[in-house]
């Protein structure tokens, strides 16, 4: 980044700009760091069996991410150019040591559940990516619109296939019985007529198959998406 | 003076900068959320007892529950004897049975054991906590003794971080309950509990153990045993 670029007078543009708005849009749809970029799978797989997980997980990645651009954003004329990955590990590492604690502290069951993955955001590709792509060369505005886009693209990912994976893997939204009771010999609902949870869903492979079916979706919305062989 | 932000000296500079910056806002919010963090540590402990006596909890109220079921506390050395006049650390609730355990520098002879007396039902129950190791890391737990001072009446096993769907099934109702029934002593004397193979004899001294999670299984039946034998020692001077 040439420091002469910066201090060329630009006319101010305005807060919601359509370039803005577009760092906002683009990661949700067809920029969608899981589905299109294909980052951040890893933690797709392991949190997505209960919506109440994901939904946390995706909370605690907005805040990395949010906070994150903005410190390197911030900081990205003063960060040696050498070392400077290594400075967006320790930015990315101190913030998910800050959510952990307050996992700790404030939702204790939750923080159990996620266990190790709360950690494992630290090597979230998605987070990185951004710093290193868009935070190191931008103003901390832009940045934080570019942090919540991505961070939202990848929230929503989440949410979706912990959905349907919940569904139908316990027959459950966010631990509350939708079908009725499947306890044996209690059955209620749907589950007195003979319906059964799909075991398979509550297993990883599951959270890759949902993830394909989405981006054959999307795919098929939009062909410019497609790649050419 | 321009700085030259390629030098050594500036990249230096900035890393330790950084550094010390970091640590400090880190140790703050750690210190700083310390005291939530023991209380959540506390109720969770409270839940995992009367989890034993076969009492469920929630965060919410797994305190007024334990008051309301555990009446009594103490604490015994490793030849079976009541403690007394021991500082609040190392006082029935707060002892660390787990650290206990790891530190090397505590002699097997100097561990202390504590006991909580709850009372369900108009029967009175000992809690007896345990810990041992698994295949990854610590596994603990707690027993519920009848008050014949033999028969458990139920148990709790939680772990760190046994493989999922295989050693960390210990903490599943299933594994759980078939400790209940098993009797520690036999005429006055301490006697085995086995965790073997599923199938087998239908013996109650004898508990399925976990297909695929034999380390932990194992783990699981060293740690009751190695711990029962000293509550045996007390229980027996009570009989």
């Amino acid at each position: 980044m040439s420091e002469a670029a910066e201090d060329v007078k630009k006319p101010k543009e305005p807060l919601f700009s359509k370039k803005n708005k577009k760092l906002i849009t683009d990661p949700l749809t067809d920029n969608n760091p899981i589905t299109i970029q294909v980052l951040g799978i890893c933690s797709a797989l392991a949190i997505t069996v209960q919506v109440e997980q994901a939904f946390w997980m995706s909370v605690s990645v907005i805040f990395v991410m949010v906070f994150g651009n903005l410190v390197v954003s911030l900081l990205r004329n003063l960060i040696p150019s050498r070392v400077r990955i290594i400075v967006q590990l320790v930015i990315v590492a101190s913030l998910v040591i800050i959510v952990n604690e307050l996992l700790q502290a404030f939702v204790p069951d939750v923080s159990e559940k996620l266990s190790v993955f709360v950690g494992l955001i630290i090597t979230n590709c998605i987070i990185m990516g951004r710093f290193e792509a868009f935070a190191m060369s931008n103003k901390p505005f832009p940045s934080i619109l570019d942090a919540v886009g991505n961070a939202l693209g990848y929230a929503w990912i989440l949410i979706v296939v912990a959905l349907v994976r919940e569904v139908f893997g316990s027959g459950k939204i966010w631990g509350f019985e939708i079908f009725g009771s499947n306890l044996p010999g209690e059955e209620s609902g749907i589950y007195e007529m003979g319906y059964m949870n799909n075991n398979m869903m509550i297993l990883p492979p599951m959270a890759l198959i949902v993830v394909g079916i989405i981006i054959w979706i999307q795919r098929t919305r939009n062909k410019e998406l497609v790649e050419e062989h | 003076m321009a700085i030259n932000k390629d030098g050594n000296g500036y990249t230096f500079g900035f890393s330790i900068a950084l550094v010390v910056v970091v640590g400090v806002i880190l140790s703050t919010i750690s210190i700083g959320l310390e005291p939530f963090k023991k209380a959540n540590v506390a109720v969770k402990k409270k839940m995992d007892i009367l989890s034993a006596i076969g009492v469920e909890s929630t965060r919410k109220n797994g305190e007024e529950l334990y008051e309301q079921y555990v009446e009594d506390s103490y604490v015994i050395s490793a030849e079976g004897e009541v403690q007394e006049g021991l500082p609040k650390e190392k006082t029935a609730f707060y002892l660390d049975v787990q650290k206990q355990y790891r530190d090397k520098q505590i002699d097997k002879e100097d561990r202390l054991y504590p006991i909580f007396e709850a009372k369900k039902d108009g029967e009175k129950v000992f809690v007896l906590p345990v810990v041992g190791k698994g295949l990854w890391g610590p596994i603990w737990g707690y027993l519920a003794i009848a008050d014949d001072y033999k028969t458990i009446k139920g148990a709790s096993f939680d772990h760190k971080g046994e493989t999922p769907g295989l050693g960390a099934e210990i903490k599943q109702d299933f594994f759980e309950t078939q400790f209940k029934g098993a009797e520690i002593s036999e005429d006055g004397s301490y006697n085995e509990i086995l965790v073997v193979k599923s199938g087998g004899s239908e013996s109650k001294q004898k508990v399925d153990g976990i297909t695929g999670g034999t380390i932990t299984s194992k783990g699981v039946e060293e740690m009751v045993n190695r711990t029962m034998k000293v509550y045996q020692k007390y229980f027996s001077k009570k009989q």
